[in-house]
């Protein structure tokens, strides 16, 4: 039997994963209704006060964003492994740690760029200055896809579990709380008038970081909940 | 080498040699402690500053540090149980979690305490006292981990790359200090030069933490011997020991 290259098979399971999204479009979202639902909140239950609001603005993007993230994440890894398919892929020989990958970055797509795309608009509604939007949006991105894979880990580790989103959370907020420190100060840095660039690139090293030693942990749990 | 870690690695001497070793490390833990608390309370000087208050310090800084040392003792652990797969060092890590839990939550109320008279307010969000606390949700999360599973195997292996995932956390709180201007003091013991206490007040710290590490050698020792317990309640060797 013919192997194919890890690149074909990470861009399978990808156009795969955006296909399955396509058809249940509805469950995907969710965590995006989610992100403006919360985002509503605050104005609400604090005051609508613009001058005000501003000054949380860089915080509750950031909170938010963290929370529909994580909203996403619980179903990440579930269906495939409970259907079978992940046993499949711990079996095919391909480097496991590079198809849990592309399964995250397609999830990203799915849910970190939609709402790195409307985070401007609702930043705007709660008093972001447009100067701001840039740093905004690089930090969203970074942040997401970091959360992605951090949310990998915890995914992985919890797909076997009873009462898995609970616990899901318990075990990603703490390790996510380096990238809201630096995020909403970057974007308050921005807001006023400071350079931004020590808490992006901050958020860039963890990025890498996470990037390059996370697959590694995430094809581990994998194996761990397969296995048994 | 390796014939010695299969021994040890075995429950049934590793349940002996724990027993054996436990007194020497409680006894000298208490008369430590015991000592460290007479000197740091009664025999050390008042600090010009903070007069009596400081010395809380005694108990706040050596539980601070034993938080971070009882999670590296645990990710290493639990490190060893899932490249080699002894099943004795997972028993250690789950042995552990609860003392660092313990530990961390210790330091985290000393330093509200101290915190009250010297700052005026008993918690501030700053960088040492935020990562602190998120070690206490790192210990917790791995406990949560650790319970969710009905197989200890699964349980013990899932909990294990957790652990080594949060061991990221301890650099950030021992530096944050050092990376972020904060309220909490900068470093004053762990510095390569010259300490910045006076060594009056520095020798009954040092003692205090060589007391604290005993009582954690003494506890590991009795905790483990319990998780061997628990998790060789049906084996034979049981019957025969007793």
């Amino acid at each position: 039997m013919r192997r194919a290259a890890v690149s074909a098979a990470a861009r399978l399971v990808f156009t795969r994963d955006l296909t399955l999204a396509w058809r249940r479009w509805d469950e995907v979202a969710q965590p995006l209704i989610f992100y403006v639902v919360v985002t509503t909140l605050f104005p609400l239950a604090t005051t609508p006060d613009l001058t005000e609001l501003r000054k949380i603005a860089g915080g509750v993007l950031w909170v938010a964003a963290l929370l529909s993230s994580l909203l996403a994440l619980e179903s990440l890894f579930r269906s495939d492994v409970e259907d079978g398919t992940m046993e499949q892929w711990v079996l095919s020989g391909q480097p496991l740690g590079w198809l849990l990958l592309a399964k995250v970055a397609c999830h990203w797509v799915l849910t970190g760029l939609p709402l790195v795309v409307i985070s401007p608009i609702i930043g705007t509604a709660l008093g972001l200055p447009f100067d701001a939007w840039g740093t905004l949006i690089v930090s969203l991105l970074l942040g997401t896809a970091t959360l992605s894979v951090l949310g990998g880990i915890g995914a992985a580790l919890t797909v076997g579990v009873r009462r898995g989103s609970v616990l899901l959370s318990l075990l990603v907020l703490p390790l996510a709380m380096p990238l809201l420190i630096f995020g909403s100060r970057a974007v308050t840095m921005a807001m006023d008038g400071d350079s931004p660039a020590g808490p992006l690139q901050l958020l860039a090293a963890i990025f890498f970081l996470v990037l390059s030693l996370g697959p590694l942990a995430m094809s581990a749990a994998i194996r761990i909940s397969v296995e048994s | 080498m390796w014939l010695w870690i299969h021994k040890f690695g075995s429950p049934p001497h590793a349940y002996r040699l724990l027993g054996k070793l436990a007194p020497w490390f409680g006894w000298p833990a208490l008369g430590l402690i015991l000592l460290a608390t007479w000197w740091g309370l009664v025999k050390a000087p008042a600090d010009y500053q903070q007069g009596d208050a400081f010395r809380i310090l005694y108990v706040h800084a050596p539980s601070a540090w034993m938080s971070m040392f009882t999670y590296v003792v645990m990710a290493v652990a639990a490190g060893i149980g899932l490249i080699w797969r002894i099943k004795l060092a997972h028993a250690a890590a789950a042995a552990a979690a609860p003392i660092g839990a313990a530990f961390t939550f210790l330091a985290l109320v000393t330093g509200s305490i101290w915190g009250k008279p010297m700052w005026g307010t008993w918690w501030v969000w700053d960088a040492r006292l935020t990562s602190e606390l998120l070690l206490l949700f790192l210990y917790l999360g791995y406990m949560a981990l650790r319970a969710s599973f009905d197989d200890p195997q699964r349980a013990d292996r899932a909990s294990a790359v957790l652990a080594i995932v949060g061991v990221i956390n301890v650099p950030i709180i021992h530096y944050s200090v050092v990376w972020w201007s904060t309220l909490h003091q900068a470093a004053s013991v762990t510095k390569l030069d010259k300490p910045s206490i006076a060594l009056p007040m520095l020798i009954p710290l040092f003692i205090m933490i060589a007391g604290f590490q005993l009582y954690f050698g003494w506890l590991i020792c009795r905790r483990l011997r319990a998780e061997i317990l628990r998790r060789e309640r049906n084996a034979s060797w049981l019957k025969e020991a007793n």
